[in-house]
């Protein structure tokens, strides 16, 4: 059998799905549907199964598609970066608002990438977000939270 | 039916609709020129738009994002061989060596009245064939749809793409198994949750497609280091040359546009099938009834061979909506993403559709029609701009697509939990897009998990727990059967290319 990524992750799932079946056999139904036909916990215990079933295939048919990803080639850092900016900006959105958070997402995000075009990175970022924020919470009535907005008596 | 075409359009043509389809089909163009970032991205990015809405007035943004999309791929597809969505790789085998002959703004031309002309035939269809299919759908019962739901899922995964089988089913389990996060809707007995109170509702359907596709998909363009806009660059407006086209040409046209209508409406109908089949399909047929002359011409540069698959791939997305509209079941990942906004409206989609919500039914199909001129009109003329439009760097485009991917998260929960593990979500989604497993059959999978579960429940109970609901009723069995026919009819494919 040859070994590659794609089987990998194959494996992957099917321990997965074994974790997940065995979390599926735990859920705790009521005592009078314990024998029912259907309960809470059957069609999960389907899907485990199901899940053992085709990646345990995959696992042991032989793959004439085989996927080579030359890793070198990859963006790794640039991906990892972008990605941590995201987590910063969703964990930071709630407490200091959409309107500073999203625009200094932006900004960074557009400086990570490469640009070095500030009045442009400056329009694509803080001007854009206030026309969005306009069309959605002025135009279209969707809430937007902002307690930095709103300490400053931009926002209601 | 003459009543509910006037409240579809009464609907439909509202100043705030018209609009809609105007911003949906302009949107969907952009995006849908974009290779790698196809209508269930452009859709995706909509949906916090949409929230502001009445659902015919979302959906009818969202269905011309979908228009507009897979129109916008045949755009790249003729100027740059490079289509934008897999539906219009077949539009690049004719339209592009005719581009490269000096007649882009023919080729242009032929596209957008080939897809003008299927995407408004199949309109027509649906306009007859969907409230029959309605009317025969209310016979269904739990069974019917339980059978039908493991047909759509596995002619999905059948029909993802080459070899792909195997891994598409294991997309299929993972959707089903992240829809079954969360409350048991008739018990409320929690499962997965692991004691976080924040998946009590379950994963919301707009975070897992923002997720998988939007956020992903803009993940994947920086890992891979491509450029979806660089090709745009090489765009000039001078090399485009005259948009006419001749009455030889035109003749052309009208033998082929009913064929590949009819065509590409029927595959769009099919679960799981969709534009790309259609428009392949559609090609290959039309290989085959031209003289040897034509076909001789076929692959450099034909108007059969362009018209073809434009206008079956415009008439499959038509077809697309008719399962979706009539039976609650959508045919594809794109109408799986329709569906999932449509449950959140409120809205249930389904044969009562047309008989609770008549304005959302018609007023969807009749903006089909405003949406194919919209089109038309923003094709023919613009379509050289949009294309300068595009050479946007990527610098600027995947900031843009996250911003919109996390916005859509913020206004829908205001909760840092969802934000995180939609990051989550799609790290994992990125990886495996990496190594070829496909996303649509997840997502689909997603949208149809609690239905799925409801009528399996439903038909056990009603067994006493046998499963011989399977084949107790002729249409179960039918279904099943079609099922069975399309596993095995992939099983004889494989082995036959592997020998």
């Amino acid at each position: 059998m040859n070994i590659n990524t794609t089987k990998i992750i194959s494996l992957l799932f099917f321990i997965f799905s074994a974790f997940y079946l065995y979390t599926a056999y735990q859920i705790q139904v009521f005592a009078f549907d314990e024998n029912a036909p259907f309960n809470a916990r059957t069609f999960p215990i389907y899907l485990g199964y199901a899940g053992l079933f085709f990646s345990g295939l995959k696992l042991i048919l032989p793959d004439p598609n085989t996927i080579k990803v030359d890793h070198k080639s990859l963006e790794y850092k640039k991906t990892g970066l972008l990605i941590l900016i995201a987590i910063i900006y969703g964990a930071t959105i709630l407490k200091v608002g959409y309107f500073l958070t999203t625009s200094l997402f932006l900004f960074v995000s557009y400086y990570f990438l490469g640009e070095r075009r500030w009045i442009l990175m400056f329009l694509l970022s803080f001007p854009f977000v206030a026309a969005f924020m306009y069309l959605l919470h002025g135009i279209l009535d969707i809430y937007l939270r902002d307690p930095f907005l709103q300490s400053i008596g931009v926002m209601g | 039916m003459i009543e509910g075409i006037l409240i579809g359009l009464t609907t439909a043509l509202t100043f705030q609709n018209i609009f809609m389809v105007m911003v949906g089909c302009f949107f969907g163009t952009i995006i849908g020129m974009l290779p790698g970032l196809g209508p269930m991205t452009a859709i995706a990015l909509m949906i916090p738009i949409t929230y502001g809405f009445d659902p015919a007035t979302g959906l009818i943004l969202m269905a011309g994002v979908y228009y507009g999309a897979v129109f916008g791929g045949s755009t790249s597809s003729i100027l740059l061989n490079a289509p934008g969505v897999p539906g219009t790789v077949a539009t690049s085998f004719d339209g592009y060596p005719m581009a490269q002959q000096g007649k882009a703004g023919k080729a242009l031309a032929i596209a957008a009245w080939s897809s003008f002309a299927g995407g408004t035939l199949s309109a027509i269809y649906l306009l007859f064939m969907a409230p029959s299919l309605s009317k025969v759908s209310l016979s269904f019962r739990s069974p019917d749809y339980f059978a039908l739901m493991i047909l759509g899922l596995t002619a999905i995964a059948a029909f993802s793409s080459k070899g792909q089988f195997l891994k598409a089913m294991m997309m299929v389990v993972l959707g089903l198994m992240l829809a079954s996060v969360g409350q048991d809707s008739l018990s409320d007995i929690t499962r997965f949750t692991f004691n976080n109170m924040n998946l009590t509702d379950g994963i919301s359907f707009v975070l897992v497609v923002m997720a998988t596709f939007a956020m992903s998909e803009a993940l994947t363009i920086i890992l891979k280091r491509n450029d979806p806009t660089s090709a745009a660059k090489q765009v000039s407006l001078t090399e485009l040359g005259s948009i006419k086209i001749n009455k030889e040409e035109r003749t052309k046209m009208y033998k082929t546009i009913p064929r590949s209508s009819v065509i590409g409406f029927l595959i769009g109908v099919l679960p799981g099938a969709g534009a790309t089949i259609a428009s392949f399909l559609a090609y290959g047929m039309e290989r085959n009834v031209v003289s040897d002359e034509e076909k001789e011409k076929f692959g450099k540069g034909s108007v059969n061979g362009l018209s073809a698959p434009e206008t079956a791939n415009n008439a499959a997305c038509s077809g697309s909506f008719v399962p979706m509209l009539t039976l609650g079941i959508p045919g594809s990942g794109t109408t799986a993403v329709m569906l999932g906004a449509l449950l959140g409206f409120g809205v249930q989609p389904g044969p009562r559709l047309y008989m609770t919500n008549p304005e959302i039914f018609w007023s969807i199909i009749m903006s089909m029609y405003i949406g194919m001129v919209i089109l038309l009109i923003l094709n023919l003329p613009l379509i050289p701009y949009i294309a300068r439009i595009l050479a946007v760097p990527k610098n600027y485009l995947i900031p843009l697509i996250l911003f919109f991917s996390v916005t859509g998260i913020y206004v829908m929960s205001f909760n840092n939990f969802d934000i995180y593990l939609m990051i989550g979500i799609a790290v994992v989604a990125t990886f495996l897009r990496l190594y070829d497993f496909p996303m649509p059959p997840l997502i689909l999978a997603f949208v149809l998990g609690g239905l799925m579960e409801e009528n399996l429940r439903r038909s056990l109970l009603l067994s006493n727990g046998s499963w011989e609901f399977l084949w107790d009723r002729t249409l179960t069995a039918c279904i099943l059967a079609t099922t069975i026919l399309i596993v095995v009819w992939h099983i004889y494919k494989t082995f036959k290319n592997k020998n």
